[in-house]
């Protein structure tokens, strides 16, 4: 065991963790940040996409002591003081979820994509999400969000 | 309680047809999600499954003496362990009366027959610790000859299932001569063979894996009065029933929850071994379970889809009208027959016809056992695969004469005066509208320039080549009048439940039988309910996915959602306006004859009097002042059969360009015009069809389960097995031409499956179209720049080993072994090549 301590969606918290145990698991399993999902085994899908020190990783490929002093935002942890992210927002207005279960790391990944890039073309925001596996929405809608939350004019 | 009020002098908006945003996002969006593995109870066990490796082996001996000794670990089970307190799983669709059905058990004792299947179950106190035990039990097998290709396995030389004797399981036809719905095909395809034109075909639908995001995830707590299960699946109720009636406990004792469901595409309609080992092992511990499976797990063992193979032969006469359809299919079934299995081809029996008037058809379809796992329904679920062959075979047709795909379509498709409309098949189309959508498709998709530049791109030479392809589909949906089902011998009906309630404070509470899992339910159906009830839209609360709340229903699948289950909603709607409107009379005293009903308010007929459905729920429920003898309560529940199924439409266009120095496509354009009824929220509609689309598209490009020579399941993981990323596809082109439903109150028709089932045909087509000029055939999905790369290079079938065969259909000496189509016209019998 080993004993982290970290902030995760502004709070200090502090554990003693397997050395094994992922950054996903410690969230959803110590935490309760059930928010933040695992879609698969081999770090394809991207359902499990946090912030960590402000950038995007897919917390199923990070160890929980790996964020030992790090600052992590999760999906829960993105609104603030009740607002809406204007991604989340923009994920709403244009239909960019079915089932949701990948749209909060789709929503994790694009506001990274949009730190980056805030004016981004069509192609640079489908290649910017590519780690991030859809089945539902066809992801026609979740370009057109991250478009909608970069204050771009979209058609239908 | 009285309220008077002005009538009101404009109309108010009203909720259907409007592009609402959905109520579900807001949970969906901050990460307050209830996920079946997001459950946490105190002293919770949890599961991690020992798999075979081979895909067909004796078992000798399990040794779980070590996995046991491990720290935390409570017990392993192995299938003598639970013997009959597992339960069984159960074929609800026997789809002949001597179908072969191997048991099919959840952890079988003595023999695997497919890789993946479970031979031991680790019960501990975490996941983890699960899973490292698991690597520690010891198994012993005796390796079997495995039936893995589905040809081989259908002429029995490898038995999957040794004792049963036969990999053949049922043998299903339709012939409309002996129905009396059409002529005999045969006599139509000698016609043909005279004097006409015959196209004989062989086309593979590749196995597909559903790959909804959420991996299956169980839990069973066992204590309490009542056994709750949590579990990740579209089909609460059906679940229930089924494991009352296998594992002897009474269904009363039994709730199930489908909690927020992360997308199932027919993945989640079964009833999974996973789910009733986690039920036998809290029961036996009495302790709360969970199992959650890896993707791995879930790409290995979750059920499968498509599979078949297809044989078609088409006649013709030579100014294209076709006279005769005969479609030969075999598919597999994997292992075991699963839920539905069997019958998943079948529902295709009814669509090879498609929008077409063909005098004649012959359908038959031999289910075969294999030793892969086992296959059921996928998003269409054998509409797809039915779509494909009609819509393949119609191009090649068209090829054939040399006119353009849609013109030989147009000669064959019923005609929007026939409707309604009875096919070849049987079934009543009721209502459509073909020309209208094509012509809208063409226009939005831009069909003539394209195909102006198509010819330019040809004559120069160019290296990028363009393909125009087409899908003119229809599909049955709504599943299903019972009695259809009851004459297909299926297990169950097709009936849907709904209630509302009023509720004192005038929120509305409705519940559903159907078990969304993405589709959106709770806007679309509080859109109806606001409607009827003339009730704010966010005052209507849709409940759902409960067996404890919504205690009857059939689930969701089949495209019924809407169609059977909105359905229901409205006459349940209906009854608690009826049964308001006397309160309504009494309140207001007048005669309840008098009483009309209009937005939300009870007006006395020529006065302005008037009382708000609200305040009659609100009178009802403090009940002071009612009619005499009347129960105090407006909530009405109503059970909804549906007459008939619906017959969703549309027109797809896809232009490709081919790169013929590598075989590379890439997807220009694609436009589609469905006609879907009555539209209840454009913008779900519109996300249904994208997601439809992409998976559709995917099974033509990119999607296969790929299994190595001794069984073992290659593509299982997200590396291997090609789900579309953003990077992978386009913005597509909806549009929509309405004809409304006959079938049901709102107009409605089907929406869920439609884009998968049109458009898989559509981009084959525009593949094949790019570079016919080649001399090619015919390619095998999954179009990989490969197999597209091979075609061009080898100008005859290309594409693989596998597609060679495909693409000459050497199965009918008529054809004199060239396989492909004759025009027996007196000139030299020509394939069709260009
Ligand atoms: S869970 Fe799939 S990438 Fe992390
Ligand atoms: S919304 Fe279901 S996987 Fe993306």
């Amino acid at each position: 065991m080993t004993r982290i301590e970290l902030k995760v969606d502004g709070a200090t918290v502090s554990d003693d963790v397997e050395p094994r145990m992922l950054l996903v698991q410690y969230l959803r399993e110590k935490l309760g940040k059930t928010g933040t999902v695992i879609g698969c085994d081999t770090s394809n899908c991207g359902a499990c996409t946090v912030h960590l020190d402000g950038r995007s990783v897919k917390s199923c490929n990070v160890l929980a002591v790996q964020a030992d002093g790090a600052e992590v935002t999760t999906i829960e942890g993105l609104a603030t003081d009740g607002e809406l992210h204007p991604v989340q927002a923009a994920f709403h207005e244009c239909h960019a979820l079915q089932c949701g279960f990948c749209t909060p790391g789709m929503i994790m990944q694009s506001v990274d994509l949009l730190k980056d890039n805030p004016n981004p073309s069509e192609a640079e925001i489908r290649v910017g999400i590519e780690g991030n596996l859809c089945r539902c929405t066809g992801y026609h809608n979740i370009v057109k969000a991250v478009q909608t939350a970069a204050g771009q004019k979209t058609e239908a | 309680m009285t309220a008077t009020q002005d009538a009101p002098t404009t109309e108010p908006r009203l909720e259907i047809g409007r592009d609402r945003r959905r109520k579900e996002d807001q949970r969906l969006i901050t990460g307050r999600t209830k996920w079946t593995d997001n459950i946490q109870i105190n002293g919770m066990l949890h599961l991690a499954m020992v798999r075979s490796p081979f895909a067909h082996a004796k078992i000798t001996n399990i040794d779980v003496s070590e996995a046991k000794a491990s720290r935390n670990v409570v017990d392993v089970l192995t299938g003598a362990d639970l013997a009959e307190t597992q339960g069984v799983l159960i074929n609800a669709w026997p789809i002949t009366p001597d179908q072969v059905t191997p048991t099919h058990l959840p952890v079988p004792a003595d023999r695997v027959s497919f890789a993946g299947e479970i031979v031991a179950v680790v019960v501990a106190r975490s996941q983890a610790e699960a899973r490292d035990a698991a690597e520690l039990v010891d198994v012993d097998y005796e390796e079997l000859p495995a039936a893995l290709d589905l040809k081989e396995a259908a002429a029995d030389t490898v038995l999957a299932h040794p004792d049963l004797g036969t990999n053949k399981s049922a043998l299903w036809k339709f012939d409309s001569a002996e129905a009396g719905t059409g002529g005999d095909v045969e006599e139509a395809i000698s016609k043909a063979r005279e004097g006409g034109v015959v196209i004989e075909r062989e086309f593979r639908q590749q196995r597909l894996i559903p790959a909804f995001m959420e991996p299956r995830s169980t839990v069973v707590d066992p204590t309490g009065e009542q056994l709750t299960m949590w579990s990740a699946t579209q089909i609460p109720h059906i679940l229930r029933f089924a494991l009352a009636a296998t594992t002897g406990m009474p269904e009363s004792k039994i709730r199930v929850i489908a909690p927020d469901v992360g997308g199932g595409f027919g993945g989640k309609l079964q009833t999974t071994p996973e789910e009733w080992i986690t039920v036998a092992v809290a029961r036996r511990t009495g302790k709360p379970v969970k199992f959650t499976e890896t993707r791995s797990e879930s790409l290995m063992s979750a059920h499968h889809g498509r599979d078949q193979w297809q044989k078609l032969t088409l006649a013709a006469e030579k100014d294209g009208t076709v006279t005769g359809l005969k479609v030969e299919l075999l598919a597999d079934l994997g292992s075991y027959v699963s839920l539905v299995g069997g019958g998943v081809p079948v529902l295709g029996a009814f669509m090879f016809n498609a929008i077409y008037k063909f005098p004649a058809y012959h359908f038959a379809c031999q289910t075969v056992l294999t030793n892969k796992t086992w296959t059921d329904a996928y998003r269409g679920a054998g509409r797809p695969e039915a779509t494909f062959g009609i819509e393949r075979i119609m191009d090649e047709l068209a090829l054939e004469l040399g006119v353009d795909p849609l013109e030989v379509r147009e000669k064959n498709w019923i005609k929007a005066e026939e409707f309604p409309f009875t096919t070849v098949a049987g079934l009543e189309y009721d209502s459509g509208n073909y020309e209208a959508a094509t012509a809208k498709a063409k226009e939005m998709f831009g069909y003539d320039e394209l195909r102006a530049e198509q010819k330019q791109r040809r004559e120069s030479g160019d290296k990028v080549q363009l393909g125009i392809g087409v899908s003119t589909f229809t599909e049955m949906c709504g599943l299903a009048p019972s009695r259809v089902l009851g004459s297909l011998d299926y297990g169950a009906g097709g009936w849907e439940h709904a209630s509302v309630r009023m509720l004192a404070t005038g929120k509305v509470e409705i519940v559903t039988g159907a078990s969304a899992h993405g589709q959106g339910h709770e806007t679309a159906f509080s859109q109806i309910v606001a409607d009827r009830l003339g009730v704010p839209f966010e005052d209507v609360e849709v409940l759902h996915g409960d067996t404890q709340v919504a205690a009857k229903g059939l689930d969701t699948y089949g495209s019924r959602s809407l169609v059977v289950g909105g359905e229901a909603l409205v006459k349940a709607t209906d009854k608690v306006v009826e049964k308001a409107k006397p309160v309504a009379a009494h309140l207001l005293e007048a005669n309840v004859e008098d009483i009309e009903f209009k937005a939300g308010s009870f007006g006395v007929r020529g006065t302005d009097a008037a009382v708000s459905i609200q305040d009659v729920a609100g009178a009802v429920f403090v009940a002071h002042n009612l009619p005499d003898g009347m129960e105090p309560s407006l909530d009405s529940d109503a059970t909804y059969d549906p007459i008939n199924f619906n017959y969703p439409h549309g027109t797809h266009l896809c232009a490709m360009e081919v790169d013929t120095e590598t075989g590379q496509v890439k997807m220009r354009k694609y436009t589609c015009v469905d006609d879907i009824g009555n539209v209840i929220n454009p913008l779900i509609v519109e996300g249904q069809v994208h997601g439809g689309l992409v998976q559709g598209i995917a099974q033509a490009l990119w999607e296969e389960a790929v299994y190595d020579d001794s069984g073992t399941l290659v593509s299982a993981s997200f590396v291997d097995y090609l789900v579309p990323t953003a990077a992978d596809t386009i913005n597509y082109d909806v549009g929509h031409n309405t004809t409304p439903s006959l079938t049901n109150t709102l107009g409605t028709k089907g929406v869920g499956e439609a884009g998968t089932i049109a458009s898989t045909p559509a981009v084959v087509n525009s593949v094949l179209d790019a570079i016919r000029q080649f001399g090619v055939k015919d390619i095998q999905m999954p179009c990989t720049p490969e197999r597209v790369w091979k075609a061009i290079q080898d100008g005859t079938a290309g594409a693989t080993e596998d597609t060679v065969g495909a693409a000459a259909a050497h199965f009918d000496p008529a054809t004199d072994g060239e396989g492909q189509s004759q025009r027996h016209d007196g000139n030299s019998s020509e394939g069709a090549g260009q």
